[in-house]
């Protein structure tokens, strides 16, 4: 039995900066986690990786990645993909201020 | 120190302007990331976490003032002003972006310096003793060895596609402070009745699998050095397991065929080879050694330090763990803790880069080195200089007064910066030091090395701590396995697993009840963690880590 599918974004490195960048419902590509596609259907998912992996000149290393669905939006599962959204831990350096 | 020639300059110049082409072509899309990741590679970028990583290569460690201030220069401009010393004696910058990168690197081209085999499956930099050419144990300066090893890995047509990196270590002396004994080649400089050679130690490696190196040669003649080196590299290429990432490195190769079959191999190939080498190689040799003369010692005084021990405790404690023995009586090595409490270890700034070279221009002979111990070292100090060095040392905050105590961390980036990382490694670190120094007992504790790597790849030399700290990801959570006993040394041995793992929560008050094991069943205050833990074994510990388990003290 296949498991079901838990819902995902599509998360990548922007070439020139090499920050982490997500697939946004516009298809295009975004700098914050909120603003990006959350996909619960695995069909769909996987034709919009495809399409999003097709911009080689401007993102690195296309995967989903799994989120949770919350009231504030799409939330990381993994803190892996929690640090993606915010930077180090050491420094105050990265998205935790380049985007507020 | 080594200067460039015109062949030196003018190579590393074509390899810059090469990269220059590939990057442009990568940003207009000629050039897809599978095409370009080995371009990048061999030029130390890497693509991390948040950002870009270039790391620059400090070959053997030495740097002197106009590199430490161009290193300062690019980490303003290009960076966010700060740049990361690492284990392997190279400097690494943590944001920069794609289209700088040609920039930077004609920046250190400027100064002699370059992002060459800092990554990729070759020859990488070549490391040495932070205290070459200094120390008072020292047999012969490894520096000019590490160059001609350098010059000779540098773009070595048959070692550009290993099986997998290759990573050399070359000490002076009999007390091991390069871990020769983790490297895939070790070199010792010895001396056998009159004569100065090589003991050749190979297949030493962290990683997934710690092993310690072998003896492959015992003493061999100055004159087979790259002959034989090239012989045992060309064997493992040859042999090296291509077919399995985990068991591709030279470890595995004399491993799985013993040491006796591997020396058989490289004696062959070395009778074979030696014949073309036809002294080119040690007439170079003769050149790079006229780089590496002794500075000029100056004759004076040493009172000032005298007596600044006895009017100023800061300074004595500082002079106590921060000063060590130089060859010239006159003369110090100072240690520049880049470990203050709660610091990122091994992180400079670009001001504390421009006091470090400031300093090493008015009294250090203009000689800087990094050590794989992550801290900054000036090798050649006139003691009565020292108070002056203090001084400005304390104004930057870089006068910690903890070499080789247990804040003198050894961390790798981990997960706040790496992309291979399991879990974090940085603020483990910061905490234990802040811990520790929150309690007082840094030095009531003594000599102890803590090292913590965030994976398994072990960049954090964990497997060689006193106390080594492996970070892992448990089913979603950062889990830290502690090891016990490893040691970098001339003894060098892998540490042994204390048990199951401890979340990040837990891990501090864990080390803490180690200590406290250790400070209890010391049999007097001058018996090390190390000989301690020798002397009694895990028991102690793992009973004082797992007091729910009723482990055996036995």
């Amino acid at each position: 039995m296949s498991r079901s599918f838990t819902p995902k974004v599509i998360t990548a490195n922007a070439l020139l900066e090499g920050d982490v960048i997500y697939w946004s419902p516009e298809g295009t590509w975004v700098r914050t986690l909120s603003s990006a596609e959350v996909f619960e259907d695995e069909a769909v998912a996987q034709e919009q990786l495809l399409t999003a992996s097709s911009q080689p000149a401007v993102a690195v290393g296309v995967y989903l990645a799994d989120v949770a669905i919350t009231d504030d939006g799409p939330a990381p599962t993994h803190f892996r993909e929690e640090f993606r959204t915010r930077g180090p831990s050491n420094y105050a350096h990265g998205k935790q201020v380049e985007l507020s | 120190m080594y200067q460039y020639n015109d062949f030196d300059a003018a190579f590393v110049a074509e390899r810059n302007a090469q990269f220059r082409a590939q990057v442009e072509r990568r940003i207009s899309g000629a050039l897809t990331e599978d095409e370009f990741k080995p371009l990048r590679l061999m030029n130390g970028l890497y693509l991390q976490l948040h950002a870009y990583m270039l790391r620059v290569a400090i070959p053997y460690g030495t740097l002197n003032g106009a590199q430490m201030r161009q290193l300062a220069m690019i980490a303003e401009t290009f960076d966010k002003g700060y740049g990361h010393f690492t284990t392997r004696q190279n400097i690494q910058y943590n944001w920069p972006k794609l289209k700088d990168v040609p920039d930077i690197l004609d920046r250190l081209a400027e100064v002699e310096m370059h992002a060459l085999q800092t990554s990729g499956n070759t020859i990488r930099n070549v490391t040495a003793d932070h205290f070459a050419g200094a120390a008072a144990d020292e047999v012969e300066d490894p520096r000019p060895t590490a160059e001609l090893l350098r010059q000779w890995s540098t773009d070595h047509p048959e070692f550009q596609f290993l099986p997998r990196k290759f990573k050399l270590a070359v000490t002076g002396s009999a007390a091991d402070r390069a871990v020769i004994r983790a490297h895939d080649i070790g070199i010792q400089i010895v001396e056998k009745d009159g004569e100065i050679g090589y003991k050749i130690i190979v297949g030493g490696g962290l990683g997934r699998t710690p092993m310690i190196g072998k003896t492959l040669a015992e003493f061999l003649p100055k004159a087979d050095l790259l002959p034989f080196v090239e012989a045992t590299v060309n064997v493992w290429n040859r042999l090296g397991r291509r077919d399995n990432k985990y068991k591709s490195r030279i470890k595995i190769t004399v491993h799985e065929h013993g040491i006796d079959d591997i020396r058989a191999r490289v004696l062959t190939r070395f009778e074979q080879i030696k014949p073309t080498f036809k002294g080119v190689d040690r007439d170079l040799f003769a050149q790079i050694q006229q780089n590496f003369g002794a500075p000029v010692y100056r004759n004076a005084p040493v009172d000032a330090h005298t007596a600044m021990r006895l009017a100023n405790p800061a300074y004595a404690s500082w002079s106590d763990t921060n000063i060590t023995a130089h060859k010239n009586d006159s003369y110090a090595i100072v240690s520049i803790s880049l470990k203050k409490h709660g610091a990122t270890p091994g992180d400079a700034s670009a001001d504390q880069m421009r006091v470090m070279a400031e300093l090493a221009e008015t009294y250090g002979h203009d000689e800087l080195r990094i050590s794989h111990e992550q801290n900054v070292i000036l090798p050649h100090v006139h003691q009565s200089d020292l108070p002056a060095i203090y001084a400005a040392l304390r104004e930057a905050n870089l006068a910690t007064a903890n070499i080789g105590l247990i804040s003198d961390i050894i961390a790798c980036p981990g997960m706040d910066y790496c992309a291979l990382a399991t879990a974090r490694s940085i603020p483990v670190a910061q905490e234990i030091a802040e811990r520790f120094d929150e309690l007082k007992l840094e030095h009531e504790i003594g000599a102890l090395k803590i090292k913590i790597s965030g994976c398994i790849n072990a960049c954090g030399h964990h497997h060689v701590g006193h106390i080594g700290i492996l970070g892992l990801d448990r089913a979603g959570v950062e889990n830290y396995q502690i090891t016990l006993g490893g040691d970098g040394s001339e003894d060098a041995a892998i540490g042994e697993r204390a048990g199951p793992g401890f979340s990040a929560e837990a891990l501090v008050p864990a080390i803490e009840r180690i200590i406290e094991t250790y400070l209890d069943v010391r049999s007097e205050k001058a018996e090390t963690f190390l000989q301690t833990y020798r002397r009694v074994g895990m028991g102690p510990f793992k009973a004082a880590l797992y007091p729910d388990s009723k482990a055996s003290a036995a």
